[in-house]
């Protein structure tokens, strides 16, 4: 595969890097590919390529649970479909429509869960999509993706279209998110350690982590334990081996821009529960209650989820083991 | 075979599984309200052949739970055997209360939750659209189904595309399973509002077999086509006919003796 400049997506946030400079990039490699949205192209990013490229977009109002069902229906038929709406309409108000086409019927639709998280700030709650990990990874066969950056958002979709699955990608973060300047592997079944450390693992997803890399460097600047930070891109299935291999470690944190309860912490936990003598887990993210509507900032200050508080609760649970 | 032997055949069908379904129960009112339907479409419109199966007709059977009367209707029209759909609602059977997708035996789609099979539809149709396929497609609601709101979702998306290769059907048969429509959720006037959405909308008596087949050689090019075929749930049957509890039912053996010496009479 072509080397990808990861530096030129670089402050155009997850859905500008996919939609209005990578998809036009590629589009024509792939004429059975369709773009589908309900009423959410221009959030998406995608004025270029609909000017472009018209007979490869299709809109179909606002209405989620139809829009799974076109794709579906053209997928049957061969054609190669990427449905898109805010991640907190795509994966409840069609929850079932997913299951049953992506899941029972298994339609390798990829599905892209736009402004997850807080990302739509003053919006409120109703627009704050934080149950969508938890819901999508309920579903059997589907593969969730979640990436830290833009460049992670472009490779991501690559390797969707790459092992045509039913796939469900979250995008996360806003343009100031960066962990990757340069291009690298990616496997969506083997998580990416992005720095080493003995002590303490971080296991972070989507926007969380590059907080998580200034948790850990705050973290080790106050010289309390050595960190380590992988990078969990990918949901479900989830990276065992890296569970595994963070055994030795003596104290096991995650982090994501998410419910506590249902997203990667809890897909963890789910691991390790059958496991003897392994090190406990500290979930950190989003609490189970509504938030105080605010910017970006705002929100995840309410939640504990900038990098120094992080890395204060990280170390608050260090010193108690 | 007549038209009228090959539906009272498929009736007898379902009565037979709905009984040897036993406890399991069988949506049998819903069955057999579809009957003149599937028959028309499988035995006399639907373009289906081997050689050029890309572009065979599609049927696609959106209120899922009349899968006893598709099952029956395949097996008339020897996509199905009898011994396979004599496994109907037995354990491990591929042919349940809900049929699964298998479109080489004619099930094109997975039916059971209401309302999926028509937004499918409307992909399937707009598929063929662009593929410049002159096959069609025939999509079988329900009445009640017609509650959902993804079916209006997606009969405006197909309006919107002018997908004249599209034709849904409404067993518009008056009761759902708490009961008459009219009581549950007032659905007045079906018609209308198909043709408020922009269908070219026929409405007909869905157990006369030549009223469906002159809707049928009468659909309109340039917009998508509605048929309201009106129908007595539990049709052919007397003690089954317009009573919700004929919905989802099981057969004691008195019944299943009625209805059979009146089916066979």
């Amino acid at each position: 595969m072509e080397k990808l400049d990861l530096k030129s997506y670089e402050g155009l946030g997850q859905a500008g890097a996919v939609f209005s400079m990578h998809l036009p990039d590629i589009i024509e490699n792939y004429p059975s590919l369709r773009i589908l949205t309900a009423d959410m192209s221009y959030i998406a990013k995608l004025e270029r390529f609909k000017a472009l490229y018209p007979d490869q977009f299709i809109n179909v109002g606002i209405a989620e649970q139809n829009l799974l069902g076109v794709c579906a229906g053209l997928s049957s038929e061969g054609f190669k479909c990427v449905a898109l709406a805010q991640a907190t309409f795509i994966s409840m108000r069609c929850f079932e429509q997913v299951r049953q086409y992506m899941s029972y019927m298994g339609y390798p639709i990829i599905l892209i869960g736009l402004a997850g998280g807080f990302q739509l700030q003053f919006m409120g709650n109703t627009h704050y999509a934080l149950e969508d990990l938890a819901l999508m990874r309920s579903i059997p066969g589907l593969v969730v993706m979640s990436p830290a950056d833009a460049g992670e958002a472009v490779k991501c979709f690559q390797e969707a279209l790459k092992i045509d699955k039913p796939i469900y990608i979250r995008f996360t973060g806003d343009a100031t998110n960066l962990v990757y300047e340069d291009d690298y592997d990616f496997d969506y079944k083997k998580s990416v350690c992005l720095k080493d450390g003995k002590d303490i693992t971080v296991f972070a997803t989507g926007s969380m982590v590059s907080y998580a890399l200034k948790a850990a460097q705050l973290v080790e600047e106050n010289n309390r334990a050595s960190v380590k930070v992988v990078n969990m891109h990918t949901i479900s299935p989830l990276d065992i081996e890296a569970i595994n291999n963070a055994q030795s470690s003596n104290l096991l944190i995650s982090v994501e821009e998410h419910h506590i309860n249902g997203g990667l912490g809890s897909a963890i936990s789910d691991v390790i529960a059958s496991k003897s003598n392994t090190p406990p887990l500290l979930k950190l993210g989003i609490g189970m209650n509504y938030s105080e509507v605010g910017d970006y900032e705002y929100l995840l200050k309410q939640h504990r989820l900038t990098p120094e508080m992080i890395a204060d609760d990280i170390i608050r649970r260090y010193i108690q083991l | 075979m007549s038209l009228d032997v090959i539906c009272k055949d498929i009736r007898i069908g379902i009565i037979e599984r709905s009984f040897t379904a036993g406890k399991n129960s069988a949506h049998v009112g819903g069955s057999l309200s579809s009957v003149e339907i599937m028959t028309v479409l499988f035995h006399q419109v639907l373009k289906r052949s081997q050689e050029d199966f890309d572009n065979r007709d599609r049927f696609i059977l959106s209120k899922g739970h009349a899968s006893l009367a598709l099952y029956c209707t395949l097996e008339s029209a020897g996509l199905l055997t009898k011994e396979e759909v004599d496994t109907f609602e037995q354990n491990g059977s591929h042919y349940t209360a809900h049929a699964k997708k298998d479109v080489l035996r004619g099930i094109e789609f997975s039916g059971g939750s209401l309302g999926l099979g028509m937004s499918y539809a409307v992909g399937v149709a707009e598929a063929l659209k662009e593929k410049g396929s002159p096959a069609r497609v025939f999509v079988l609601l329900g009445d009640g189904e017609c509650n959902e709101g993804i079916i209006w979702e997606s009969l405006m998306f197909a309006k919107h595309r002018s997908l004249d290769n599209l034709t849904v059907i409404v067993d518009h048969n008056h009761l759902q399973a708490d009961g008459p429509i009219e009581t549950v959720l007032d659905t007045k006037d079906i018609a209308a509002k198909f043709t408020a959405f922009g269908y070219n909308t026929q409405t007909v008596d869905g157990h006369i077999t030549t009223e469906l087949k002159a809707a049928f050689d009468n659909l309109m090019e340039g917009t998508p086509n509605a048929i309201i075929a009106e129908t007595v749930k539990g049709k052919g049957v007397s003690f089954m006919e317009n009573k919700t509890n004929w919905h989802f039912a099981s057969l004691p053996e008195s019944k299943y003796k009625k209805a059979m010496s009146e089916l066979t009479a």
